[in-house]
C-alpha cells in the first residue's frame, strides 16, 4: 500500500484523479441515521464491482440512538480485515468527529456535515478537512418534511462522487432496496443521492478510483455472517429450529423464521432457552438435524440439555454467537470467551464437538459440515461464531447450490434390532433411528439420559457405565483423526507462529503479510476444529522458537486464554503463550504485531 | 424435494415391504407391549395408568413404530422404560418442549408424555402454560401424588399445606397449585381429571385426551402409598370416599363454568371439564408453509435459495 492509498503524499495534492487500491471509510453518527444502510450500500456495490469488501459496525446496545459507527473496506485486492485505521471518515455530528477523528490516518480526510460540526483548527495540520452542509442541503434536495431523513443517501452520493463509483449500480441498489415502498419514499431517496452525487468537490478534494480487480469465477454474494450461518443451514438440509430472543444470535432465528416456510420448515421461538434445546432435540430426535443457538448467557441454560444430547446420543446443531461476558456484559460486541463453555460446559464427562467460523463465507460451509458431523457421529455440534463475524458484512463467491444442497430427509427404513447404544461397532460410532421406524425384534429403544445398556434402558453396572462413557469418547477420537492438520501461511517453520481461531484470522494474515514484508520471520495457523483439535498440530508448534494463541478473550488466573489453556493442557508445551484482549472490539493488525514485539524484546505480555 | 413437514416421511412407503399392512396387523397384546419390569413401588398408582395405556394402545390398534412415549424425571417418569415403543426419557421438567419438537416435525406419530406432579408444575412450569397455550398437538397425563417420591418425600407444589414432608417438618407452608386451573387458564384445549383406582375411568379419558386434536391435559390421581398414604381416600368410595363424576348438564366449552368445577374443595369432579375446539399450533404451521411454499412452486430447494442469494448480490 505505497503509492495507492489515499494518505500517500502526492505532489501537489491538486484536485485531480488518484488511482488507489483500497479505501478504508468510516462513516460515524447516531444508531437512527441509516448509517449501516450507506455501509450496506458500498459493501454490496463492491460485491457486485468484484471487488473484496469487508465491514465492521458497532452499535450501541439501545433500542435508538447513542453513537454508532459503521465501517468499509474496500479493495481490488485481499481485504483481510476491516483496517486499523481509516482513510476517510464522515462525521455527521460533533461526537461523531471529535471521537472518531482519532481512527484516522495522518493525512486522512475527514469529511463532515458542516451544519453539525465545528472543526477544531488544532486537527486541520494532521488531516485533511472537507465541510459540505449535509443536513440543510438534503432538506433543499428532497423537502421541509423530509426533516434528517435522507441524509444518509445524500452522503452516499458525495462518497460515490468522491471515489468514482458506477452510479447505474448504486441507483440500481437503491431501488431494489425501496422497491417494496411507496414510490415517494424512492424518489426522495434518488433524489437525495443525485443532489449529494452533484454536490461540487472540485475544488477541496481531487477524485479517487479504485484499480481494477481480478475477475472472479463466480458471482460475488455479499451478506452478513449471520445470514450466511443460516442459509448455511438451510442448505445442509435442516427443516426444523427453535430458539429464544437474544442478540447477537436474534438475526438467525428471524431469517429461518422467515425463511423455513418456503422449503417445507418450521422455527419456533420458545418461551425460555431451555425449552429451544429441547424442542430442537425433539425434532432432531424425530429425524433430521434441528438447530438451536444463542448467545452466552442462553448457551449456560442449555447445558443440561446439551449434556442430555452427548448422553443420548442425539444429533443436534447449537450456534453460539459469541458477545462480551460474563452475564449479560456487553451484548453488542464482540469476545471469544465462551471456547470453554463450548468444549467443556455442563456436567460430567460429556464430549462434543466445537467447531468455529473464520469468516462469514465459512460461516455457510461451516453449518453444513455442523450438520453432517452431528449426524455421522450422533453427537451435538456447537458453531462458535461471534458478534464480528455475525454483524459485518462480507462479499463472496457465491455457492454452487446444486453441489452443496443435501436431503437429510430421515430414513424409516425397518432396521433388526433396537439398538441405540450398540458397543460392538468400530469406533462407538452409532446412527440415531428415529420413531416411525419398524423394528423386527420387536424391541424398541429408549433414548435415554440415564446411563444405560444398549438398547437405552438403565444400568448402574459399572463397567457399563466404563464402556459407555468410553463410547461417547472414542467415536469423537475418530472423528478428531480425520481432520486435516491446519495450513501453515507463511513457511512452515520461523520463528514466531501466531494461532488463532474464529473471527481473528483475518487480523491475524494480515500481520503475518505485513511482518515478512518487514523481514521478520511470522507464521500463522488457524483452528477450525476447536473439539477435538486436529492432529499433527505438534508438528507444527516444533518448527517455531515461538507459539503466540492469539484472541479475543482474557488471559486468566495462569496466564493464557482459552484456546492457549486448551493447547497447553494436550500438548504440554511451555513455548505456547497468549495474546488476549478484552475491549470488546476485534483484533487490529498493530495490536497483534505490537503484542509480538513486546514478548520478543522485553519478554512481557502487553497489548 | 420439496418434502414439507406435513407430508407423510418420504421413505416410510418402505414399511409395507416388511410390516404387514395395518388392516392385517393384530392389536398389540399386553405382552408385545411390555418392556422392562416397573420399578415402582407395591401398590403404586401408576401401574394403573401404565395397564390402562396399554388397554388403550390394544383398543386403538396404534403400532409399536407409530407411537412415542416421552417423559422427564420422576418416578412416574420412568413410564417409558416399561412400554414396548420408541421412547425418550428425557431431563427433569422438560417433557413437553422435547415432545413439542417430535409433534411439530413428525405429524404421524402419536406423542404422548407422562409425568408428575413436580416434573409438570414445579420445574416444568413454564413448559406446561406455554405448551398449553400454543395447543400443540399431544397428549399429557400428569400422575399427581402430592409429593416427591423419587427423591423420597419432599414437599410437591401440589401437596396440600399442612402435609409433613422432609422438606417441611411442621407441615407444608406454600399454598398448592390447581392444576386444572393452571391448564384452563394457560389456554389448553382438553382439561381432565381422573383417579387411578378408576380404571375405566382412565382409560375413558386418556381415549378422549388422544382423540383430541390439540393439546390434551389429563390430571390422574396417583397413590404414592410410600409417602402419602391415602391421600386421595375421600375420592374412592372403596375408602369410604366419593367419586363425583362431571355434572350432566356441564359445558365442556364454557371456560368458565369449567373453572368454577375446578376450583371445587378435594374430592371434586372427574371426567372432561374442559374442551375447546381452536387450532393447533401443528396446523397454523402447516397452513404458513403452505403459503410460503405456493410461492416458489415448482422450486427446488436450491433454487430456492438461488433466487433468495440472487437478492444479494
Amino acid at each position: 500500500m505505497s503509492e495507492a492509498t489515499i494518505t500517500a503524499p502526492s505532489a501537489g495534492r491538486s484536485p485531480g484523479l488518484s488511482r488507489i487500491s483500497e479505501a478504508v471509510i468510516r462513516i460515524a453518527g447516531n444508531s437512527q441515521d441509516g448509517i449501516q444502510a450507506i455501509g450496506g450500500f458500498l459493501a454490496r456495490l463492491a460485491g457486485r464491482s468484484e471487488q473484496e469488501v469487508m465491514t465492521f459496525m458497532t452499535i450501541p446496545s439501545t433500542i435508538s440512538g447513542g453513537p454508532s459507527i459503521f465501517q468499509v473496506r474496500i479493495g481490488s485486492g485481499e481485504v483481510l480485515s476491516a483496517g486499523d485505521d481509516a482513510d476517510v471518515l464522515m462525521a455527521f455530528y460533533q461526537h461523531s468527529y471529535e471521537n472518531h477523528v482519532g481512527s484516522l490516518k495522518k493525512g486522512g480526510i475527514v469529511l463532515y456535515d458542516s451544519d453539525h460540526v465545528e472543526p477544531n483548527p488544532e486537527w486541520h495540520k494532521e488531516y485533511r478537512h472537507v465541510g459540505v452542509p449535509i443536513s440543510s442541503r438534503t432538506v433543499e434536495a428532497i423537502g421541509g418534511t423530509a426533516k434528517d431523513k435522507g441524509k444518509n443517501i445524500f452522503a452516499l452520493g458525495l462518497v460515490a462522487k468522491m471515489f468514482d463509483l458506477n452510479v447505474t449500480k448504486l441507483t440500481q441498489l437503491i431501488s431494489e432496496r425501496f422497491s417494496g415502498k411507496d414510490t415517494s419514499v424512492l424518489n426522495n431517496a434518488l433524489t437525495a443521492f443525485h443532489a449529494g452525487y452533484g454536490h461540487s468537490l472540485e475544488n477541496t478534494l481531487e477524485t479517487f478510483r479504485f484499480a481494477e480487480s481480478q475477475k472472479k469465477d463466480r458471482p460475488q454474494v455479499v451478506m452478513s455472517g449471520n445470514e450466511a450461518l443460516a442459509y448455511g443451514l438451510i442448505a445442509a438440509g435442516v427443516r426444523f429450529g427453535a430458539g429464544y430472543p437474544i442478540t447477537p444470535w436474534s438475526d438467525i432465528m428471524e431469517l429461518l423464521r422467515r425463511e423455513l416456510p418456503k422449503y417445507g420448515g418450521t422455527f419456533v421461538q420458545c418461551e425460555d432457552e431451555i425449552a429451544s434445546i429441547s424442542m430442537a432435540l425433539g425434532a432432531s430426535y424425530g429425524g433430521r438435524v434441528a438447530v438451536t443457538g444463542s448467545s452466552g448467557p442462553g448457551i449456560s441454560l442449555k447445558t443440561e440439555a446439551l449434556g442430555w444430547a452427548v448422553m443420548a446420543e442425539v444429533p443436534l446443531v447449537i450456534c453460539d454467537i459469541q458477545r462480551g461476558g460474563p452475564s449479560t456484559g456487553m451484548p453488542t460486541n464482540v469476545e471469544q470467551s465462551d471456547l470453554n463453555i463450548a468444549v467443556f460446559g455442563g456436567h460430567g464427562d460429556s464430549p462434543r464437538v466445537v467447531l468455529a467460523p473464520a469468516n462469514v463465507e465459512d460461516c455457510f460451509y461451516t453449518a453444513i459440515e455442523a450438520v453432517n458431523i452431528a449426524r455421522e457421529y450422533s453427537v451435538p455440534v456447537l458453531i462458535l461464531s461471534d458478534q464480528a463475524i455475525a454483524t459485518r458484512i462480507e462479499a463472496f463467491e457465491e455457492p454452487n447450490f446444486e453441489k452443496v444442497f443435501q436431503d437429510i430427509s430421515p430414513d424409516f427404513s425397518p432396521v433388526p434390532d433396537g439398538k441405540p447404544y450398540d458397543l460392538s461397532v468400530p469406533d462407538g460410532i452409532t446412527r440415531h433411528v428415529p420413531p416411525g421406524t419398524f423394528i423386527q425384534s420387536g424391541k424398541y429403544p429408549i433414548i435415554t439420559g440415564l446411563e444405560h445398556d444398549e438398547a437405552g434402558h438403565p444400568t448402574a453396572s459399572p463397567k457399563l457405565h466404563l464402556q459407555m462413557t468410553a463410547k461417547r469418547r472414542k467415536k469423537l477420537q475418530a472423528l478428531g483423526s480425520r481432520w486435516p492438520t491446519p495450513r501453515v501461511h507463511g513457511p512452515s517453520e520461523g520463528n514466531v507462529l501466531l494461532v488463532g481461531w474464529g473471527s481473528t484470522q483475518g487480523p491475524i494474515k494480515e500481520a503475518v503479510d505485513r511482518a515478512r514484508a518487514a523481514g521478520d520471520s511470522v507464521s500463522s495457523i488457524h483452528i477450525r476444529y476447536i473439539n477435538p483439535l486436529p492432529p499433527g498440530l505438534e508438528d507444527i508448534f516444533a518448527g517455531f522458537n515461538h507459539v503466540f494463541v492469539v484472541e479475543l478473550n482474557d488471559e486468566g488466573i495462569y496466564g493464557h486464554g482459552q484456546l492457549a489453556g486448551l493447547l497447553r493442557a494436550k500438548y504440554c508445551d511451555p513455548k505456547i503463550r497468549s495474546i488476549t484482549k478484552t475491549d470488546g472490539l476485534t483484533f487490529k493488525v498493530k495490536e497483534i504485531l505490537g503484542a509480538v514485539r513486546n514478548y520478543l524484546e522485553a519478554g512481557v505480555r502487553k497489548i | 424435494m420439496s418434502s414439507s413437514l406435513t407430508d407423510a416421511p418420504a421413505r416410510a412407503g418402505d414399511l409395507t415391504s416388511v410390516v404387514l399392512p395395518a388392516s392385517d396387523r393384530k392389536p398389540l397384546s399386553k405382552k408385545e407391549l411390555a418392556a422392562d419390569q416397573p420399578t415402582w413401588c407395591p401398590g403404586c398408582g401408576d401401574f394403573s395408568v401404565l395397564a390402562l395405556y396399554f388397554k388403550l394402545i390394544e383398543k386403538r390398534k396404534l403400532w409399536h413404530e407409530k407411537i412415542t412415549t416421552i417423559a422427564g424425571i420422576g418416578c412416574s417418569s420412568r413410564f417409558p422404560y416399561f412400554v414396548q415403543a420408541h421412547g425418550v426419557h428425557y431431563i427433569h421438567g422438560r417433557a413437553l418442549p422435547f415432545a413439542s419438537g417430535v409433534s411439530l416435525s413428525r405429524p404421524d406419530l402419536h406423542v404422548f408424555v407422562f409425568g408428575g406432579d413436580g416434573d409438570a408444575f414445579s420445574i416444568g412450569g413454564n413448559h406446561f402454560n406455554h405448551t398449553a397455550r400454543k395447543n400443540i398437538r399431544m397428549t399429557y397425563v400428569v400422575m399427581d401424588n402430592w409429593v416427591y417420591g423419587l427423591t423420597k418425600k419432599q414437599t410437591s407444589p401440589t401437596s396440600p399445606q399442612g402435609f409433613k414432608s422432609k422438606t417441611d417438618v411442621g407441615g407444608a407452608v406454600d399454598r398448592p397449585i390447581n392444576p386444572l386451573k393452571q391448564a384452563i387458564s394457560a389456554g389448553a384445549t382438553f382439561v381432565a381429571r381422573t383417579t387411578h383406582t378408576n380404571p375405566n375411568h382412565v382409560l375413558q379419558m386418556m381415549e378422549a385426551a388422544m382423540d383430541h386434536d390439540g393439546f390434551s391435559f389429563v390430571e390422574c390421581l396417583s397413590e404414592c402409598v410410600e409417602f402419602y398414604e391415602g391421600a386421595f381416600d375421600a375420592s374412592n368410595p372403596r375408602k369410604g370416599g366419593v367419586f363425583n363424576t362431571v355434572p350432566a348438564d356441564h359445558d365442556v366449552a364454557d371456560e368458565i363454568a369449567a373453572y368454577k368445577l375446578a376450583d371445587a374443595a378435594f374430592p371434586g369432579y372427574f371426567g372432561i371439564l374442559y374442551k375447546a375446539s381452536c387450532p393447533t399450533k401443528n396446523a397454523n404451521e402447516a397452513k404458513i408453509n403452505a403459503a410460503a411454499q405456493e410461492k416458489v412452486k415448482g422450486l427446488k430447494d436450491w433454487q430456492i435459495l438461488k433466487q433468495t442469494f440472487d437478492r444479494l448480490k
